[in-house]
């Protein structure tokens, strides 16, 4: 059978976000897949070097919809680093609430479109009816749904009074219940193992050459959290368990998902009931001393790293953002090989892509004034060379 | 173990239950004491340091000088004359602003303030310049 290759996106019915896959197809079947990015590139880090640090975090909070406190945390323990400054316990108690809070509306989300792409639209209604009180929460505690700007340089910015908490707890007991049920929901529905159940296979060692990160990695039975690798915030002192599943598949990392929700709540219970007291935030200077940063955080989609440059000034030299989507994309162009068509959908939703989180490389000589496109062998011969001069020898590899 | 369409009686017992939507422009929506709305500006409090202006991520925030300034108080016998203090006004671009109320914040003389007040969107382009004076 002849070969033909087909695009998939950027304009797609079933892509959220602008991105482009090319399948080659062989009948039904797919033989190859590549991932072409940049259909979502905003220039933010650009950006981030022509605003204060303060400034910043409101653009930072706005990489991503889905996970704006993941990255304004990573951001501002960084900055937090440079100026060695001590944050109170309290706000980094009440960073972590938000970090599960935010956990458990993404994953919400994430379950609403599996649903969705699965054809149970069913348990996306019901998933995204119930996700509204998470939001509820989160807008009671910082004022909105979705961009809580919560941190501030040094702290946080609201504290959380007594009938706040019990308001959270009454909501967090009703997602207990409804997640028990969607648990059981998904473990005993046979069409949910049906659509789910050997699609989009990631074998524990591809997922490691690959460097899948979060739920993808942990539902091919890698234990890779950084939760708990190296933990962050008051990680160290809460209970909690890392989920693995060992079936390598969608179904897999649905259910990784739905079980990191019920530690989610747990974590959410314990920090509300013991919340230290204390300041919520202390005053940080403007200008920043200069050094080098790297911090890593274990955003609901996986890992996600900052690098962050100051110079002394009260504008980083230098910002750079590697959000968990583009660490996933290639274990994607994996899964989706050998597979059918008509799973595509469901495996790229798999992941939960985030692409604007994604999109930040451009290739640009500002010497020429004019965009290069590199090919893998230029930009593995750059790499080297870059390496080279710090010392280190990767010609053999 | 499996069970076929487990969710149906989940279905059936939906059917008798409320809506969980809200009917938005119909009902008024709820909102909570921390919501960070429109930005509200007090005149006489203002000093004019521009440290909002400073702060603003979005650059909606201008704080110019009044155009009618107040006149200096009368000048007391004996003493040396008191210099006449400064007005200023505010301008809000409503159509740049992230809502993120660090301006509020960051005010030392509390001129600025968060509002409840959402429903902002206009077709008209001068309703997103608000002029405070």
């Amino acid at each position: 059978m002849s070969k033909i290759t087909i695009p998939l996106g950027p304009q797609h019915p079933a892509l959220k976000e602008p991105e482009n896959f090319m399948l080659v197809l062989e009948g039904e079947q797919i033989t190859g897949a590549t991932v072409n990015l940049g259909y979502n590139h905003r220039g933010m880090e650009k950006a981030a070097e022509n605003r204060t640090y303060i400034q910043n975090l409101y653009l930072i909070e706005r990489v991503c919809g889905i996970c704006s406190h993941s990255h304004t945390t990573t951001y501002i323990t960084n900055v937090e680093e440079l100026a060695k400054c001590e944050t109170p316990k309290r706000a980094l108690a009440i960073r972590t609430l938000f970090a599960e809070l935010e956990r458990v509306h993404s994953h919400l989300l994430w379950l609403g479109v599996a649903g969705y792409e699965m054809g149970f639209e069913t348990l996306f209604m019901y998933t995204w009816r119930d996700r509204e009180q998470v939001l509820d929460c989160l807008e009671m505690l910082s004022g909105n749904r979705v961009h809580y700007s919560i941190n501030t340089i040094g702290g946080v910015r609201r504290d959380i009074s007594a009938e706040q908490k019990a308001g959270v707890i009454k909501r967090i007991d009703y997602l207990i219940e409804r997640t028990n049920y969607y648990i059981k929901l998904a473990l005993e529905e046979p069409t949910v193992a049906a659509r789910t159940a050997n699609v989009g296979k990631l074998p524990p060692e591809v997922a490691i050459e690959r460097g899948a990160v979060g739920p993808t990695a942990r539902a091919s039975g890698i234990a890779r959290d950084v939760r708990k690798d190296e933990p962050y915030l008051i990680y160290n002192e809460l209970d909690f368990k890392l989920i693995t599943h060992n079936t390598n598949d969608v179904f897999g990392r649905l259910v990784v998902r739905a079980l990191e929700l019920v530690e989610s709540y747990k974590m959410i219970k314990e920090v509300l009931n013991n919340l230290p007291e204390g300041p919520i935030a202390v005053k940080v200077p403007m200008r920043i001393a200069p050094g080098e940063c790297v911090n890593h955080y274990e955003a609901p989609r996986g890992e996600d790293i900052h690098y962050l440059k100051a110079n002394g000034t009260d504008k980083p030299e230098r910002l750079k953002v590697r959000a968990p989507t583009l660490a996933n994309l290639q274990s994607v162009a994996y899964m989706m090989e050998g597979g059918w068509l008509a799973d595509v959908p469901l495996v790229i939703a798999a992941i939960d892509p985030c692409m604007s989180c994604t999109d930040r490389a451009v290739v640009w000589d500002p010497k020429k004034g004019r965009k290069q496109v590199y090919g893998w062998e230029e930009l593995r011969k750059l790499s080297i060379e870059q390496y080279k001069r710090r010392g280190v020898d990767f010609t053999r590899l | 173990m499996k069970k076929p369409a487990r969710v149906f009686s989940e279905v059936i017992k939906h059917l008798f239950k409320k809506p969980a939507t809200c009917g938005y422009p119909f009902e008024k929506a709820h909102i909570y004491p921390n919501f960070r709305g429109r930005i509200a500006f007090e005149s006489d409090k203002c000093i004019g340091c521009q440290m909002c202006v400073r702060v603003c991520p979005a650059k909606a925030i201008e704080i110019p000088l009044s155009a009618e300034q107040p006149a200096a108080p009368a000048p007391v016998e004996g003493q040396p004359p008191v210099a006449a203090k400064k007005k200023f006004d505010c301008i809000m671009k409503l159509d740049h602003c992230v809502y993120c109320a660090q301006c509020v914040e960051v005010c030392p003389k509390k001129a600025l303030i968060m509002t409840q007040d959402f429903e902002l969107a206009s077709v008209d382009k001068k309703q997103l310049r608000r002029h405070y004076k």
